[in-house]
């Protein structure tokens, strides 16, 4: 009897993921294709990144996919010179709060920009990157 | 509906790798509560265990602490809120209590941080964020609190050395508070000179003396109805008002990063219950696992406007002779920080700040204290008032 297929396409999100199976796995795809994408409910219109397979409001799970475009302004952000267990090859490393307006996303900054070139409240854009594991994450990069 | 009291508390001394097994660290709290209290186990209705149990190779510890504390055949159960986990078991008891279901309620918190290794540790806590989409970026509780610092520094001014000056008072009184895991002075000056630990940069711009210190410790408290109190105890400490609040844990649905909205949203529902305004505090225990934990307690409390905090520990007046003393025991940052068993321990304190029984770090005649207790990044408040009358 042939094994069931397991949709666990969620593993391969950042350096190291603790998903691997989740509705929105969907999200994997559009990574590989080099777009950041959350989702909105088609019954309300509610935006939601980190994309939801769910609707609080509306208790719908009838969702369309968006992709975060344009730029989004700096909220807050910190490098850490200490990583958890299987991030040591990363470090140092920066997490970050960009604010989209509709919706906010939580990541890291791209690593090749400068201490001193990071302000709060600067423009900055989403852009998928490959990770040296072959993983996928996304960074934010100067706009 | 009568009123409900406080009338034991103990706590364990907060030490770096406990020389015994989980069972027997939340007995150290015990034997001083049960001491404190002098009553029997008999006398004690059903009992509440809390720490944050990834820590623990023992699944459902209650059920082990109620057989080595003679604790059966009486209920126990588990309950965890990170952080603030042993201030969730004090708000259970005190409903447990309001019901009229039980008339005495045991609080036990605990956590063996070193059944783990530091950076395991640190893993873990990560983990008490969002694993599916925030922790697979390399997440760390300093790092999240370092975004809030960040966002306070840029827009209100607060400055490093502001933050610092958290440490170096939690320093003065954990040098004097027996039960503390870090007993040594800090100083302003260490966190600027690169040979000194303090100053070490630990997720920018946290630096090593911002951080709490991990540490093995349990933490007890008898909660009784006001009859089976009165009864009991001639000093019991009542319970004047109980607030809790929760938030997004994802950062990308937070509002607002220059404060904790569940700091505030308890603290508010607290003071309305209490009846009592910040103003009215005489002493005040708050979650300070970083310095910026602290500052913006300060605020979220009402002890200082929005961007005023800085102001506060500047003037000294979160000294224990200042206008609002707060974490005259040393706080998480001196006293140290074992998850499940640190509301408890703020608890503690408070009981005997109340009770004139402080000691070395005894406010002057207090008669209201508060205790704010924090779960994760600020994912679960907790704010708890306290009276003598």
């Amino acid at each position: 009897m042939a094994k069931k297929e397991v949709d666990d396409r969620f593993k391969k999100f950042g350096t190291v993921s603790f998903t691997s199976i989740s509705k929105v796995n969907d999200f994997i795809d559009y990574l590989e294709k080099g777009k950041v994408a959350g989702t909105r409910c088609k019954e309300c219109g509610s935006v939601f990144f980190p994309p939801r397979a769910d609707c609080y409001q509306c208790l719908s799970s009838n969702m369309e996919w968006f992709e975060v475009s344009g730029t989004g302004k700096l909220l807050a952000y910190s490098k850490l010179q200490y990583g958890p267990v299987g991030f040591e090859g990363d470090l140092p490393y920066c997490i970050a709060v960009l604010d989209y307006g509709d919706y906010k996303v939580f990541g890291r900054i791209a690593g090749e920009l400068k201490d001193e070139e990071i302000k709060i409240g600067m423009d900055m854009k989403t852009v998928v990157n490959k990770l040296p594991n072959g993983q996928l994450n996304y960074v934010f990069q100067r706009a | 509906m009568g009123k409900v009291g406080i009338i034991g508390v103990g706590q364990s001394a907060f030490v770096r790798g406990y020389g015994g097994s989980i069972r027997e660290l939340a007995f150290e709290g015990f034997k001083e509560c049960m001491k404190d209290a002098q009553i029997s186990v008999k006398d004690i209705d059903a009992s509440i265990v809390c720490s944050a149990p990834e820590y623990d190779k023992q699944r459902s510890p209650a059920g082990v602490f109620a057989e080595y504390l003679g604790l059966t055949p009486q209920p126990t159960f588990y309950t965890e809120s990170l952080c603030s986990s042993s201030s969730t078991g004090l708000k259970l008891a005190y409903s447990l209590i309001k019901s009229g279901l039980h008339d005495v309620v045991m609080v036990i918190g605990f956590q063996k941080m070193s059944e783990i290794s530091s950076a395991e540790s640190q893993e873990r806590m990560g983990r008490g964020a969002d694993i599916q989409w925030e922790s697979p970026f390399g997440t760390m509780m300093p790092a999240y609190y370092a975004m809030y610092a960040r966002a306070h520094m840029e827009k209100y001014g607060t400055t490093l050395e502001d933050l610092a000056l958290i440490r170096v008072k939690a320093s003065t009184y954990g040098q004097i508070n027996e039960k503390a895991v870090y007993r040594k002075p800090v100083t302003l000056e260490m966190f600027s000179d690169p040979q000194s630990p303090m100053s070490n940069p630990v997720a920018s711009p946290l630096r090593v003396g911002d951080c709490c210190a991990n540490a093995d410790g349990s933490s007890c408290l008898i909660v009784a109805s006001e009859e089976k109190a009165r009864a009991f105890s001639n000093k019991p400490v009542w319970i004047l008002g109980i607030g809790a609040a929760s938030a997004p844990v994802n950062m990308a649905a937070r509002d607002l990063f220059t404060g904790l909205s569940v700091g505030e949203q308890a603290g508010r529902q607290a003071y309305e219950m209490a009846g009592v305004t910040p103003k009215d505090i005489d002493v005040a225990e708050v979650h300070d696992c970083f310095t910026i934990a602290e500052m913006m307690a300060y605020e979220n409390l009402g002890f200082a406007k929005p961007g005023e905090g800085k102001d506060l520990i500047k003037s000294k007046e979160t000294y224990k002779e200042g206008s609002i003393p707060v974490n005259v025991d040393g706080g998480l940052l001196s006293k140290g920080h074992p998850i499940g068993a640190t509301g408890g321990s703020q608890i503690r304190t408070i009981v005997l700040q109340l009770r004139g029984e402080a000691g070395e770090m005894q406010v002057k005649d207090p008669e209201i204290g508060l205790v704010h207790n924090i779960g994760g990044v600020g994912l679960y408040g907790n704010v708890t008032i306290l009276g003598r009358a």
